[in-house]
């Protein structure tokens, strides 16, 4: 039985595509190197728990256990804040996104994470569900990234105001995304699967002057 | 564009949120006893304000919320932004006065339970 599930598994990792793949080498073409470099790439596949609770709950609790930590408040992220391994973010009052690498839970997959969370969920109100489908990731990474992301993102991205390791809901390029600023200089970014390809080309369009000879 | 500060994600511009209406418009406690008329009248008659406002606003690609704004229908000042159920700020008696010279009145008014 688990041998079976275990082929099933392993037949439809091999068949399945990520939302941007068909965009893989324009991506790495579009990427600049540099002092003002800015590079583009997307992460395929990532492990995405929508998870619905009451984090002042003693359900919220348990739940909160095994996500690594609930999230407070907007722009808080839970858990592994600089996305090296499992990360809770926070979509509202009581709704949150537990980000995980792609063989989590020993590499029983997005699976045994989401029956660990419903384990520690109970009868309680809320909800557990795999939504790694739902979302793709982008990874933009470099010196000018911030500026690549301020030409459609109203947040102040400031790094006075937006500080590693915290992620809002928002919109880019006029669609709704998550922005989760892992590091210095690396964003990660959520579109909706079905958004990733328009997302993909417009940044691509705002990298493209850090690409042209620098005027001195 | 506003700039509006969502109770719980902070300001955001104003194409993050929708619109939701006016607010405080109580369902009515016996629906099957009103005339067609009462019954369009609470579906469909707003009050069109000049001036302030008490209405309902969606942060809808953020943390997906509901809260309360009153806010200046000429100048477009945010006034104040308060929780679903909470009485505007200012309007000490009843959350429901805003409809009291409209809606509320004529079933009142008619209703059967008067």
């Amino acid at each position: 039985m688990a041998e079976t599930a275990e082929r099933e598994s392993a037949v439809i990792r091999g068949l399945r595509r990520s939302p941007v793949a068909h965009l893989a080498e324009e991506f790495a073409q579009g990427s600049v190197e540099g002092a003002h470099g800015v590079a583009l790439r997307e992460v395929p596949f990532l492990t995405m728990v929508g998870l619905r609770v009451n984090p002042a709950s003693a359900a919220g609790e348990r739940v909160g256990a095994v996500a690594g930590g609930l999230p407070n408040s907007c722009g808080q992220v839970g858990g592994a804040a600089d996305g090296s391994g499992t990360g809770t973010l926070w979509l509202g009052p009581q709704e949150f996104l537990v980000v995980a690498p792609e063989d989590v839970a020993d590499d029983g997959g997005p699976a045994a994470l989401v029956s660990a969370l419903q384990q520690a969920l109970g009868q309680d109100a809320g909800q557990a569900v795999d939504l790694s489908a739902n979302r793709t990731t982008f990874e933009l990474a470099g010196p000018s990234a911030r500026e690549v992301l301020e030409k459609s993102c109203a947040l102040d991205l400031h790094p006075r105001v937006f500080k590693p390791g915290t992620a809002y809901v928002t919109e880019i390029g006029l669609i709704p995304a998550l922005l989760w600023k892992v590091d210095v200089q690396t964003y990660r970014i959520f579109p909706r699967a079905s958004f990733a390809d328009f997302l993909g080309r417009w940044l691509l369009d705002g990298m493209q002057e850090f690409n042209a000879a620098q005027v001195s | 564009m506003l700039l509006i500060a969502c109770p719980n994600c902070g300001p955001r511009d104003e194409t993050e949120f929708h619109y939701g209406g006016q607010a405080h418009v109580a369902y009515p406690q016996n629906p099957d006893a009103l005339t067609d008329r009462e019954w369009s009248e609470f579906l469909f008659y707003r009050d069109n304000t000049k001036g302030e406002f008490a209405e309902r606003w969606l942060h809808s690609t953020g943390c997906r919320q509901w809260f309360n704004m009153l806010r200046d229908t000429v100048s477009y000042e945010i006034k104040a932004i308060y929780p679903m159920g909470a009485v505007p700020p200012g309007r000490a008696s009843s959350g429901a006065r805003a409809r009291a010279t409209s809606g509320t009145a004529h079933t009142t008014q008619k209703g059967p339970q008067s």
